[in-house]
Formats: structure tokens, sequence, C-alpha cells
């Protein structure tokens, strides 16, 4: 058992790795978008795509799935990887990222690239649509699960606790929402932008069952993740704590990486740090 | 299709006609939701509450979680109905509508009530004007008027049978019931109720009545009017538009509704590009509403009978002098 637990984390720190060096890949084809919440949310993203997510890549719409909503839909990059790094669609399509014609568009768009199950990108949104899929499971007597992922920053939008009211209210238990709380946003920190914080304590008045973990430990994600399919009487909230930037030593923890490509030269240094050269 | 007796009908208000309606299509409809933000007494979709509590939500006083659910429901092969007041589904919701909605080309039904001025004495705050003209600016979006009660039940009936996202546009006071039962809808199609070769009104939602009542004081006058219901703004029936605009050479536009970006809009662009003849605009111009009775406001903004017919007598009067 405990051979197999190593074996999964291992399998995990290694797709973690290609997801980061393809965002890095994609982002430097694409001379624009977002690496700062694309790295940072790699590790929740892979624990989902690799090992909590019941998925069909070769029918992505098979009604029992479970549903992956990325709500801070900036972070396209990630799920892009993610999905091509499970066969969704062809890896080489990543770099066509941001380009007139491709399926991968700056913010993820339901019905172009399979996978994606909603359109986001004006933040805010995700949780809701969430809820709706979940509650239609519900009523269908369907058993999927609905993962939302949210930013900090995107917690400064109204919308998103109109959602979390609602959902508790009508005890989504199958719904589960993971902050991506790396504390900063395209202006500077979240406290000293406009603070959503406490987090944990907001969430909970709200009626959700919250924990919080390390973002970045697989450990600590899967066991958050057992715990949320383990709650049933109202939606669950994982809260992440991350580092921007996450793995590429000169964006970590910094602001103006949020929505810039790195450069030729940048890139090439992100990706030598990322393969461990 | 002649309407010759305007007197006399019986009056229901097109949300009276979507609460009803709604009871029997759920009945045919297993997958079909109501959503409501907290007003389903005024949308009346508490009359699908009653008959099935299990797939109705109120999702409170949340208009933007409210369009964000029904695109989840519709994501999951439901069909939602969404209802609130029109100045809080279009204006609050606006960009929940356009993103999670109209781009992914969901299958929501937008059902909004109080629309248009004849909210009446809640005020400008609460008079949708601008609603049209937001919807039909979006790509994928239907965008319905119902003129009547019975009109209003068909709509709802076809915007389910349709796959892809649809708003319809309901009001609040009682209106003439102009339809029998034998009246057929189709998305998309304008129908002629009046013929006549002086002019024709495109009209629509509540202003339909009025333009044929403008019709019968013009025939007074032996001018004969044409009046054409458009209930389907968005796809515009062109042909038809075009057709009665060479018939008639003179053109009035008729709605409850701004005269930027609504019917009077989507008809000049039409008309524009294909066949330009004198047009005049009734609807409301360039102003918000304000506090009244539906009577008196329709009177005050210009928006009865007897302003739709100096509307005609105008855009003939441009013909004859041949101003275009």
């Amino acid at each position: 058992m405990a051979a197999a637990q190593e074996e999964l984390l291992w399998h995990l720190e290694e797709k973690a790795r290609r997801i980061r060096i393809d965002i890095i890949r994609m982002l430097a084809e694409a001379g624009s978008g977002h690496p700062g919440g694309s790295l940072s949310g790699v590790e929740i993203v892979t624990a989902l795509f690799f090992h909590v997510l019941r998925l069909r890549p070769e029918e992505p719409e098979w009604p029992e799935r479970d549903r992956f909503i990325l709500s801070k839909g900036h972070a396209a990059p990630l799920l892009y990887a993610a999905l091509a790094e499970r066969g969704f669609f062809p890896r080489e399509e990543l770099l066509t990222l941001r380009k007139l014609g491709s399926r991968l568009q700056g913010h993820p768009v339901r019905n172009k690239a399979p996978g994606v199950e909603a359109s986001t990108g004006s933040l805010g949104q995700g949780l809701s649509v969430g809820l709706g899929i979940a509650l239609a499971g519900r009523l269908d007597r369907r058993d999927y699960r609905v993962y939302v992922l949210l930013g900090d920053g995107e917690s400064e939008e109204g919308q998103v606790w109109e959602a979390a009211m609602a959902a508790a209210h009508y005890r989504a238990g199958n719904l589960t929402a993971i902050l991506d709380f790396n504390g900063l946003q395209i202006d500077g920190r979240i406290q000293e932008v406009m603070s959503p914080l406490p987090l944990p304590d907001k969430w909970e008045a709200f009626g959700w069952a919250v924990r919080e973990v390390d973002g970045h430990d697989f450990r600590e994600l899967l066991e958050a993740f057992e715990w949320a399919k383990g709650v049933h009487d109202r939606p669950s909230m994982i809260i992440a704590r991350t580092v921007k930037g996450k793995g590429v030593s000169f964006m970590e923890d910094v602001a103006d990486w949020h929505g810039k490509a790195p450069s030729r030269e940048q890139a090439e240094q992100a990706l030598g740090e990322l393969s461990g050269v | 299709m002649n309407i010759l007796n305007l007197e006399n009908r019986e009056m229901i208000a097109t949300r009276e006609a979507y609460g009803r309606v709604l009871v029997e299509l759920g009945k045919r409809y297993r997958d079909l939701v109501v959503l409501d933000a907290d007003l389903s007494k005024s949308t009346k979709t508490s009359e699908f509450a009653k008959h099935y509590p299990e797939r109705f939500f109120n999702m409170g006083i949340a208009e933007q979680n409210l369009m964000g659910t029904a695109a989840g429901f519709a994501l999951a092969g439901k069909i939602p109905c969404a209802s609130t007041f029109a100045v809080f589904a279009v204006g609050r919701a606006f960009d929940q509508v356009r993103n999670s909605i109209a781009y992914p080309a969901l299958n929501v039904k937008i059902v909004a009530s109080h629309a248009g001025i004849t909210v009446g004495e809640d005020g400008a705050s609460h008079q949708s004007v601008e609603d049209i003209s937001l919807m039909r600016s979006l790509p994928n979006m239907t965008v319905i008027v119902p003129a009547d009660a019975t009109e209003t039940a068909r709509a709802v009936e076809a915007a389910v049978e349709y796959r892809g996202p649809v708003y319809i546009r309901l009001g609040r006071p009682a209106v003439p019931v102009l339809f029998g039962a034998d009246y057929e809808f189709r998305i998309g199609r304008a129908a002629v109720l009046r013929e006549g070769e002086d002019a024709v009104i495109f009209a629509t939602g509540i202003m339909v009545y009025e333009s044929l009542k403008a019709a019968v004081l013009l025939a007074e006058e032996g001018t004969e009017t044409a009046v054409v219901n458009v209930s389907t703004i968005k796809p515009l029936d062109e042909q038809t538009v075009i057709n009665w605009a060479r018939k008639a050479g003179a053109v009035v536009t008729a709605e409850e509704h701004s005269i930027y970006g609504g019917l009077g809009s989507a008809v000049a662009e039409v008309l524009g590009e294909n066949c330009p003849v004198p047009l005049e605009r009734v609807g409301i111009r360039d102003r918000f509403g304000e506090s009244g009775s539906p009577d008196k406001l329709l009177e005050a903004f210009g928006l009865t009978a007897p302003h739709i017919a100096q509307a005609v007598r105008r855009v003939r009067g441009r013909r004859a002098a041949g101003v275009r």
C-alpha cells in the first residue's frame, strides 16, 4: 500500500513537471497569456486530472463523468496542458494557444476544445455554473461530482458569494471548490488591492465545509479530495495555499508575472529549471 | 389574417400566460427546470413551483448566480427557464448572460417579465427600455416579444422545443388577447395581421394592439395600413419586412422600448441595406421611464394608437414629398 502511494506521488510529480513545461512552452510560443496563476494551480489540477476525476478522454461528453470547471479562466494554459496530457487532444496542439483559428482560445470555451466544460474568463462565474451542474446531477440521480477552481483575487467578485450562499442553501454535497490561494492579483497583494480575507472563516460562515492544505503538496491535496467526497450534506471548499509562478525562480510570488509571457531567453531559463538542468 | 373587432377583448397579462403554460410544459418536458430570483409570485413561476417543487429553484435576490446556475443546468442536459424582471435579467446579469450562456450557446430560456414602462408606478429603476437592444446584440441569442397571452404560450413552447439561448420579453399589466386557439407561432416569422398598401406598421409586444387600433383610425381617413406583428426581433423576418416596405413604401415601427437598438433599429438596418423607404420610429425617445399608471405612461411617452397614426401620416407626407 505504502509503495503504491509512493508510486502515485511520483507519477503525479512527473505529470506536474510536464504540465509546467508545457505551460511555459505554450506561453512563450503565444507571446502572451498568464503564467503566474497557471503555475500556482499545477498540483491542484494535476491531482484532479490524474487521480481524482472520473473521466473518459475518448468520450468527453460521457454523462457520468466528473466535471471540472476552471473559474479562473485566465489559467487556461494549465487546463489545456492537463487535458492534452490526459489525452483529450494532441499535445502538439498546445502550441496553437491564442492563435487565430485555434480551439485553444485565450480563455476556455465550451464546445471548442474537448474536455472544456464551461466558458470562463469573466471572473466569478464558474461556481454558479458548477452549482447548476451539481443540482442537475442530483435531480437525475447521477453520482458525478463537480469541481470548481477559483482564484483568491476572483473571490472579490460578488457573484462568487451569491453562488456560495446558494450552494449551501441547496446543500450541494456533490460540489467541491478549490481556492488557488496564491495571495496575488494583477495590481499586487490581495490584502493591498481588495482583501477577501479571512477566506476560511468566510466560506465556513457561508455554510461550507472547509479544509486548508498546502496546494503544492500532493499528499495533502489527495487527502483533502478524499475528505471532500465524504462531505454529503453541504458543499466543500479546499483552500490551497500556493505560490504564484511556482517552479520558475524569477516568477515566484511576483505579481508582475500574472499576465505576461516570458521572452525566449526567460522561457529557456524557466524550462532549464523545470527540467532540472 | 384580419383582426376586425378590437373592442371587448379578454384581458390577460403575458406573464400570467407564461405561468400557465409552464405548468403544462412541465408535464411534457421532464427536463424542464425553472429558476427565479425571489419574484416568482410576480413572474408567475410560482405556478410551476406548486406543481413541480423538485424542479423549481428559487435562487434568491442574486441574478448573476441565477443566470450562471441556469447555464450549469443546461450543460447537464436540462432545459432551464430563468425568470426575473427584465431590468435585472438583462441589466444586472448581462455579463453572465453574455459569457456563461450566449457565448457557449447554451440551451437556457430567459423569460423576463415587467419589461417596458407599463411596469407603471415603480418607476424607471424597474422599467426596462433597453433589454431588446442588449439581447439583440448578443450572438446566438434569439429574441422574442409576444403580443398577447396566446402568443406568449406558443412562444414559450417553441422556445422550449428550440435548442439554444432564447430571450422572451413579457409585461406586467393585463393586455387584450388578440389571437385565438388556432394561432400559429414560428420563431423568426413575422405575421401580417392586417393588409393595406398605403403604409405598413411593424409592431411588437403590446404595441401590436395599439397599431391595429391606429390602422382603424387611419382607415376612417381612407388610408389602408398594413400591420405586421414582429414577435421575433432576432432573427428578424427580413423578407417579410422588405416585401411589405416595398409594397407600402412608407414604414412605421412601434415598440414599448427605446428607439435605439430595438425593433425600430432592426427594421432601419434592413431597410437601409435593402430598400430605403421613409421610416418613422414610435418608441421611447432616449429617456428613462417614470412613475405613473401604465395607461398614463403610454400616453405621456407617445405610445398609443393616435401617436402611431400620427407617425403614419408623417411618414406618408415624407413619402409624398419625395423625402427619404
